[in-house]
């Protein structure tokens, strides 16, 4: 196999990989800032209980996260040198602002949100709570301000040609602002927090199920369910924005969402299909126009097709971006469905009296992440053949030095090694939910500050 | 090409300071936790090792931080280098990824099972990563001093395994000495009873371990690596840093046999920053020697970004630093003393 390919495949394994527990703690801070604001609004222990409960799960989900997180920045410079040396005059402001003012809050509070119960007060807890919650959205504003650059360009110069050629900065807020940074920023922070909101429902349901924590699970699905409910719904709105932004700016792009092919006088919608790329032909159920409509409120305007752009410019796999866009989609309208749904149970006092609901709660939890994963894969494969749009090709990209045994080596290692992590995972993960929050009769003799002589003798 | 200077000094300069200041600042936070980590399996008995493990818990996560807003701005401000070097050094840096992992999910499974073999296996995982990862971090270094074949377009042009050379591996033995003599001084601030009186006898010998390393290090590189002296040569007054990275280390075993450790933990983290500063001495303004020829060195001014992208992040830094030293202060104030155990423990 060539090196580009298995640097690819390295790259989208192994973040692909990561961004399964990121968006994990950005949902689920929110929830326990929700959780632990309710604790020290209502002084009502059974908050307590569940913030602390999911603190434990925070942590595993966190720990995964940054161990996984560190080898992006590396893998920039091991096998992307070339594209480092492109970008890293303006990336690198990016990088270097997430490092600062969103990684350091978040883990700096990490160790007090973790290990600080019993050394601080309620409030400076929450308050440490809050700081981690607000680091991992930080952290997400920078990160796709950088992916964003790289999809729309802007504020920036170019310096030198050939392979010396490289983008420099000309003005931080043009490059921070760029076109699409504002629609994915808020599509991806929607995304993380449904997330966090279905792993909650998940435990909870599974726990009613079960007939266990009974009154603490309600509470906290409910907490979920708003959140799930409101996030599902602003994701839509989020989701149009970003999809109209693509066909300004990439229209590519959005060409391959569609399998759009030809410029004609209106470009059709496909509830789900199949693509030939030979035949130029899509197969599969669709609204005539639709496209046309909800770019330019017109059923009938023109979008511009695969066919009008060169072929070393088209995206190569649009079967498969139509499919992970196609499908994001379908999810998305099922997260609506399904919390609307439960939402308008609760309204009728039914929310906790149907059984299979539950059940289909416990196994939703996989449908947001794989959400997730799927609309990154559209949009990273959709702007394929550039890693920066318009400016530097994925194959012009790589290290040069770096040969394809070197990367096959390291390719081989992630993967046996994140199959071991994410066994361990859902090990642990499994005993913890098995385990269960606190019993409630042994938190009422464990107020806070207890004398910690007691708790080393118990240790 | 006129540059942008900052109280009379250029914008590169800055960035190195910056990028210097926060390597010094991961190796002397990261330094004793992987420190102590390498010291683990040396630790007898099963609730000390628990014990040692809580002493790093609540603060190896924010340590690390360092380590990626290090990469960050080496990256923002240096990119040449970062590509060339990555890329150059690729198996070391995938090795210290995948050991960077292992330790991470040791120390967080280790106490979740009771069962004797997965506290045996973690524990050896959490040891040999910590151990590796201060090792390896080593060998990067030892290579920047001694050179890489960077050639044309300051790419590596040499072959993947020439990382593993004699120099190379001496610093790494070197380096992970410092950090077992620092981690130990931190396990001995942290510990009390039983479990520190087997850390006091550990921190004898890790001083001795760094002490002969140091030597030989100094004897190899005067003997074998000529250039590396250079600088000193040339401004003699610089001679002042060497001669306080030994006093600050001749300091070191002195506080401990007074049993002063926190002091001991200030001179050690003294010494880890003025051994890096010799380093910034000796290679300023190159920041990676080019075995091949002088022309193609890697050099703060060739590898730099531009001037309007190292005074953004200069202001970027400027306004973060006070924050980051805020919150890690008031983490280590929050743990402060020796370690205690509770329910949300490791």
């Amino acid at each position: 196999m060539d090196v580009e390919l298995l640097a690819r495949i390295q790259f989208a394994f192994t973040i692909g990989f990561h961004y399964i527990y990121p968006p994990l703690s950005i949902g689920l801070g929110l929830i326990m800032v929700v959780m632990e604001g309710s604790f020290l609004r209502t002084g009502n222990k059974i908050y307590e209980t569940m913030t602390r409960f999911w603190t434990k799960i925070f942590a595993l989900i966190f720990g995964i996260g940054v161990a996984t997180g560190i080898v992006m920045e590396f893998e920039f410079g091991t096998n992307w040198a070339t594209y480092s040396k492109y970008v890293g005059d303006v990336f690198g402001s990016a990088l270097a602002a997430e490092g600062i003012f969103a990684f350091a809050l978040e883990s700096g509070f990490l160790g007090v949100l973790l290990f600080g119960w019993n050394r601080v007060t309620p409030k400076v807890h929450f308050i440490a709570t809050l700081g981690v919650w607000l680091g991992s959205m930080f952290s997400a504003i920078w990160i796709v301000v950088a992916n964003s650059w790289q999809q729309t360009p802007s504020g920036y110069h170019i310096v030198g040609e050939g392979s010396n050629a490289r983008a420099e900065i000309t003005d931080f807020w043009a490059m921070v602002f760029n076109p699409s940074s504002v629609d994915r920023i808020l599509h991806v922070w929607i995304g993380a927090l449904i997330a966090g909101a279905f792993l909650v429902m998940s435990v909870h349901a599974f726990y009613i199920l079960k007939d266990r924590y009974v009154e603490l699970s309600e509470k906290a699905f409910k907490i979920a369910l708003v959140a799930g409910a409101v996030f599902s719904i602003s994701q839509l709105i989020t989701g149009h924005m970003s999809s109209n932004g693509v066909s300004e700016n990439q229209p590519a792009k959005l060409a391959a969402f569609e399998g759009h092919f030809n410029t004609q006088q209106s470009a059709d919608m496909y509830i789900f299909g199949w693509v030939d790329k030979e035949k130029q032909a899509v197969y599969g159920p669709k609204i005539p126009g639709g496209l046309s409509y909800l770019v330019h409120w017109d059923f009938d305007e023109p979008i511009t097709g695969l066919n009008d752009f060169p072929k070393d410019e088209q995206p190569s796999a649009v079967n498969a971006v139509f499919q992970f866009y196609h499908l994001m989609i379908a999810l998305g309208l099922f997260f609506i469905a399904l919390t609307l749904f439960a939402s308008f149970l609760w309204w009728r006092g039914k929310l906790f009296s149907f059984r299979w609901l539950m059940w289909i709660f416990v196994f939703s939890v996989i449908l947001p992440q794989l959400a997730n994963e799927f609309g990154w894969f559209a949009a990273e494969m959709g702007r394929q053949p550039w890693v920066v749009y318009g400016l530097l090709r994925t194959s012009d990209a790589l290290s040069a030095n770096v040969n394809a045994k070197q990367v096959l080596f390291s390719l081989i290692m992630f993967t046996l090694i994140y199959i071991l992590l994410f066994l361990l995972f859902i090990y642990l993960l499994d005993r913890k939910i098995k385990a269960g929050p606190y019993d409630e009769s042994k938190m009422e003799d464990r107020p806070f500050q207890r004398s910690i002589v007691q708790t080393q003798k118990e240790i | 090409m006129i540059m942008a200077t900052l109280l009379g000094m250029d914008y590169p300069t800055w960035w190195f300071l910056v990028v210097g200041a926060l390597f010094s600042g991961y190796a002397i936070l990261d330094g004793f936790d992987l420190g102590a980590g390498a010291w683990h399996v040396f630790l007898k008995d099963e609730k000390g090792r628990r014990i040692a493990l809580n002493a790093v818990g609540p603060v190896w996560d924010g340590n690390e931080v360092w380590l990626v807003i290090g990469g960050g701005a080496m990256f923002a401000g240096f990119p040449v280098l970062y590509a060339s070097l990555f890329s150059g050094m690729y198996i070391p840096f995938m090795l210290f990824l995948a050991f960077l992992i292992f330790r991470a999910i040791s120390i967080e499974f280790r106490s979740k099972e009771e069962m004797k073999w997965w506290r045996i296996l973690w524990d050896t995982s959490y040891c040999i990563s910590s151990a590796m990862l201060a090792l390896l971090l080593g060998v990067v270094l030892g290579n920047v001093l001694n050179g890489i074949a960077i050639g044309p377009g300051y790419e590596f042009t040499g072959h993947w395994f020439e990382f593993l050379n004699p120099f190379a591996i001496l610093v790494g033995i070197t380096t992970l000495a410092l950090f077992m003599m620092h981690g130990a001084i931190y396990l001995a601030m942290k510990t009390e009873g039983k479990l520190f009186a087997e850390v006091t006898v550990l921190l004898r010998e890790a001083i001795i371990f760094f002490v002969v390393c140091y030597v030989i290090v100094t004897i190899y590189t005067l003997v074998f690596i000529p250039h590396l002296s250079d600088s000193l040569q040339k401004n003699p007054e610089l001679f002042i840093v060497p001669l306080l990275a030994f006093l600050s280390i001749a300091n070191v075993p002195r506080l401990v046999s007074k049993g002063r450790y926190l002091m001991a933990f200030i001179f050690s983290s003294l010494t880890v920053s003025l051994l890096l500063i010799l380093v910034a001495i000796e290679l300023y303004p190159v920041l990676v020697i080019s075995t091949i020829d002088q022309q193609y060195n890697i050099t703060i001014y060739n590898a730099a970004s531009s001037d309007k992208a190292l005074g953004i992040m200069l202001i970027i830094s400027a306004i973060g630093a006070p924050l980051v030293i805020t919150y890690t202060v008031f983490v280590y104030r929050t743990f402060w003393g020796k370690v205690k155990m509770d329910e949300t423990s490791y």
